[in-house]
């Protein structure tokens, strides 16, 4: 007797969006099967993996992260070096030092590092904001235009400035719009509602419905990601058919688990390999949850899930 | 499947008798239909119909038990594919893997390692679970024996791999009032192990090629009476594997195919082997997708903090709040004289402020008391965090056991600081910032 095997083709589908030109850009998303579920039906485009340096450069608290990068003498360089690790699909500058509340860097000095870094790397760029909303709404508009040409994912748009990001990145320059919400299926639909009534064409939108660290409120995560992809493929809700980004490393690097030292906890063993464990896991679960593409750190973890990736497709 | 009210009156005697209560058969078959009453009500039932009855209102996926006394965990009984739709209710349980091809030295190392992972996380005690021991043809019997009583010593639960049906029988001899789990049935030998299982009162574990094969055997143990079974998805490669947890789960949940419905054994230590990375990768996948019994070559604490995290999240009941006992946690070495700061005990709220604090580097006592599991706003908003619960935690519970003075109140609830000042007149009341993320540098300030 057979196994009664039953698949479940939906008849929608996820947009796909393309980040990056040439020969190196991506396709992300294009599936009307759940993640990873490459038995009911083809999955186009597999998952993709980022990986994060910021404008302050790395986190060389981290041994392998250090070694990796030893040598770069300019964020420029550590880009460049980072579209080169194994297993990368795309290079991530994430402008933390623009926030007030931190070093407060200025709009033309964050963006003179964001033109360096497309001069440097030949692979498809993302960029996210400071997390500040005021100083994003004044910042992401001159990288937008710091990128013309580049179609890259600018990321960071939120409820509270959707308005003046989308306006340059979506209209003015035509590159991709990355919808950041709060891990939350309503907020995340009604961002996508109101940036594509502002004129940010739909296959244009990544979601960014944000993470947590595993053990950290996942369980949020998961749902928050599991309904959002049960809307879009099985109640064809085209407002939630953009594929999702998810900034994986953030949340990881910065839990207890990752943070506390082996002086304090010796019988938890060396900090790295804890922050990988959290980088791998949450990556992983965000991406069987439905996430497209991830954004990392740690060159083990890239490796790791770019693996993972290419065993499951 | 469930029955409607129309197929279970059929079966009824159709005599409206009133004995069960209800008007008519109709209407007690109805109540039947949605569960408010039981079939048992009705005293007229033939055997027959009872049956078919227990049958169709049997769950779809059946509830396996493994392990004895303090060591016995619950595999299955799911009855929902996503968390959102109800609730997960028996969480996967964690392996690590012997082989009696390992040498003496390496199986006593791995024996002793699995204890040192063992920790508290909310009120759940995290720890290896499970033992997977391996049988290896070409070296022999006794060596196998010998490793299961080591493992069976250690008071954890067991799981056999071996399909030779008089070394099964001999390891079972030894460990099966542990209520260990055999995974040892395939399509060639299953009449023989199934004795052997049934015999010793265990789990069977089934393996296969394919679906299809699993798919027999399982049928075929369940003709021979036998339901008390697992199934080892466990295929060639990583895809293999993904799908046919997530077809077997989906067959037995969605379909309503029972003949699927049995927990899974995912060997990660097998795809994955010597590559402790993409284990962690994929014992995650499969902590999220409907892996079971999950077996990997080790476990250190690197593996296990995010590991076991991710499990107790994703087996909450989505209906019931996760919450941290009340009371004074000190953080960075405080003791009786540091500052003493307050928040709710929704786990996430206290895992993101205690976090911070521990980040700023500031010893200082953090004070929970019970707002209801609920988040700061929510909790003040329902009345279960308020200058009146506050006060009464700090005078029954704080006030004798810490000398400081100063208390730090979520920014979020700045409002209750003059009513907090009026109700604990000899503390001083500070409030944070709104965000706990901005706790490091409030408190580098402050100190």
């Amino acid at each position: 007797m057979p196994f009664n095997q039953k698949p479940q083709k939906f008849s929608a589908k996820i947009n796909t969006v393309t980040i990056g030109t040439g020969d190196k850009a991506i396709a992300l998303g294009g599936e009307s099967v759940l993640p990873f579920y490459t038995f009911d039906g083809d999955i186009e485009n597999a998952p993709k993996v980022g990986v994060e340096i910021t404008d302050n450069g790395i986190d060389d608290t981290v041994p392998g992260i250090k070694a990796y990068y030893d040598g770069c003498a300019s964020v420029a360089d550590m880009a460049k070096k980072a579209s080169e690790m194994e297993g990368v699909d795309f290079v991530v500058l994430t402008l933390v030092g623009g926030d007030p509340n931190g070093d407060n860097k200025s709009v033309e000095d964050l963006v003179a590092i964001v033109k360096d870094v497309v001069a440097a790397v030949d692979c498809p760029l993302v960029v996210k904001g400071c997390s500040n909303v005021e100083k994003d709404a004044a910042l992401l508009p001159k990288v937008a235009e710091a990128c013309q040409g580049t179609n890259a994912l600018i990321m960071s748009a939120k409820e509270e400035n959707y308005k003046a990001v989308g306006a340059s990145v979506g209209l003015a320059y035509g590159l991709n719009m990355g919808a950041e919400s709060a891990v939350d299926i309503n907020l995340a639909k009604q961002l996508n509602v109101i940036s594509t009534q502002l004129g940010v064409k739909a296959d244009k939108i990544m979601m960014d419905v944000g993470t947590a660290a595993v053990g950290y409120g996942y369980e949020y995560v998961v749902s928050a990601m599991d309904r959002i992809r049960g809307a879009a493929l099985s109640q064809d809700d085209a407002t939630l058919q953009m594929p999702i980004i998810t900034p994986v490393a953030n949340d990881s690097w910065n839990v207890k688990e990752a943070v506390a030292s082996e002086e304090d906890f010796p019988e938890w063993g060396p900090r790295e390999e804890r922050g990988i464990g959290m980088e791998i896991m949450t990556a992983a679960s965000d991406l069987v949850s439905g996430s497209n593409a991830v954004i990392l750190r740690h060159p083990q973890s890239v490796a790791t899930i770019a693996k993972m990736i290419k065993e499951l497709v | 499947m469930a029955l409607t009210g129309i197929q279970i009156f059929k079966m009824t005697p159709k005599k409206n008798c009133k004995e069960c209560g209800s008007p008519t058969c109709m209407a007690f078959s109805m109540k039947v239909a949605q569960g408010a009453v039981d079939i048992s009500a009705c005293p007229h039932m033939s055997e027959e119909a009872l049956a078919t009855l227990a049958d169709a209102t049997a769950p779809p996926m059946k509830t396996i038990k493994i392990g004895a006394g303090d060591a016995e965990y619950t595999l299955g009984g799911e009855t929902v594919l996503y968390r959102h739709e109800k609730t997960f209710v028996s969480r996967p349980r964690y392996a690590v893997a012997l082989c009696s091809c390992m040498d003496d030295a390496t199986i006593d190392a791995k024996l002793e390692g699995l204890k040192k992972v063992d920790y508290e996380r909310i009120g759940e005690r995290m720890y290896v679970e499970l033992i997977y021991v391996n049988y290896s043809a070409e070296d022999g019997q006794d060596k196998y024996l010998d490793i299961v009583k080591k493992a069976a010593a250690t008071g954890r639960t067991l799981v056999l791999e071996c399909t030779d049906e008089a070394v099964a029988k001999a390891a079972l001899d030894i460990c099966k009032d542990g209520k260990p789990v055999l995974n040892g049935a395939t399509a060639a030998n299953a009449e023989a192990m199934n004795a052997v299982a049934t015999e010793a009162g265990v789990v069977l574990g089934v393996s296969g090629a394919d679906m299809n094969e699993i798919y027999d055997t399982l049928a075929k143990l369940e003709g021979l009476g036998n339901k008390n079974l697992v199934v080892d998805v466990t295929g060639a490669d990583v895809k293999t594997t993904f799908a046919n947890a997530v077809q077997l789960r989906r067959a037995a949940i969605k379909d309503g195919d029972r003949t699927c419905g049995y927990p899974s054994i995912v060997k990660v230590a097998k795809l994955a082997k010597d590559d402790k990375y993409l284990q962690e990768a994929l014992a995650a996948l499969f902590t999220m997708k409907y892996g079971s019994i999950i077996v990997l070559q080790d476990m250190d604490y690197d593996q296990a903090l995010p590991l076991y995290g991710l499990r107790q999240n994703v087996f909450t009941d989505p209906q019931k709040p996760m919450t941290v006992e009340p009371g004074i946690y000190p953080i960075n070495g405080a003791d009786e004289a540091s500052l003493c700061l307050t928040t709710v005990d929704f786990a996430l709220t206290y895992f993101v402020v205690s976090g911070e604090l521990e980040r700023s580097g500031v010893p200082c006592n953090l004070l929970i008391s019970d707002a209801g599991g609920m988040s700061v706003l929510t909790a003040w908003a329902a009345g279960k965090l308020s200058s009146g619960t506050i006060a009464k935690f700090i005078e029954e519970q704080v006030k004798d056991k810490l000398t400081c003075r100063k208390l730090v109140i979520p920014g979020k609830v700045a409002v209750l600081k003059g009513d907090l000042e009026a109700k604990l007149p000899d503390w001083e009341i500070i409030v944070a910032p709104n965000e706990a993320t901005q706790l490091v540098k409030f408190l580098k300030e402050m100190a």
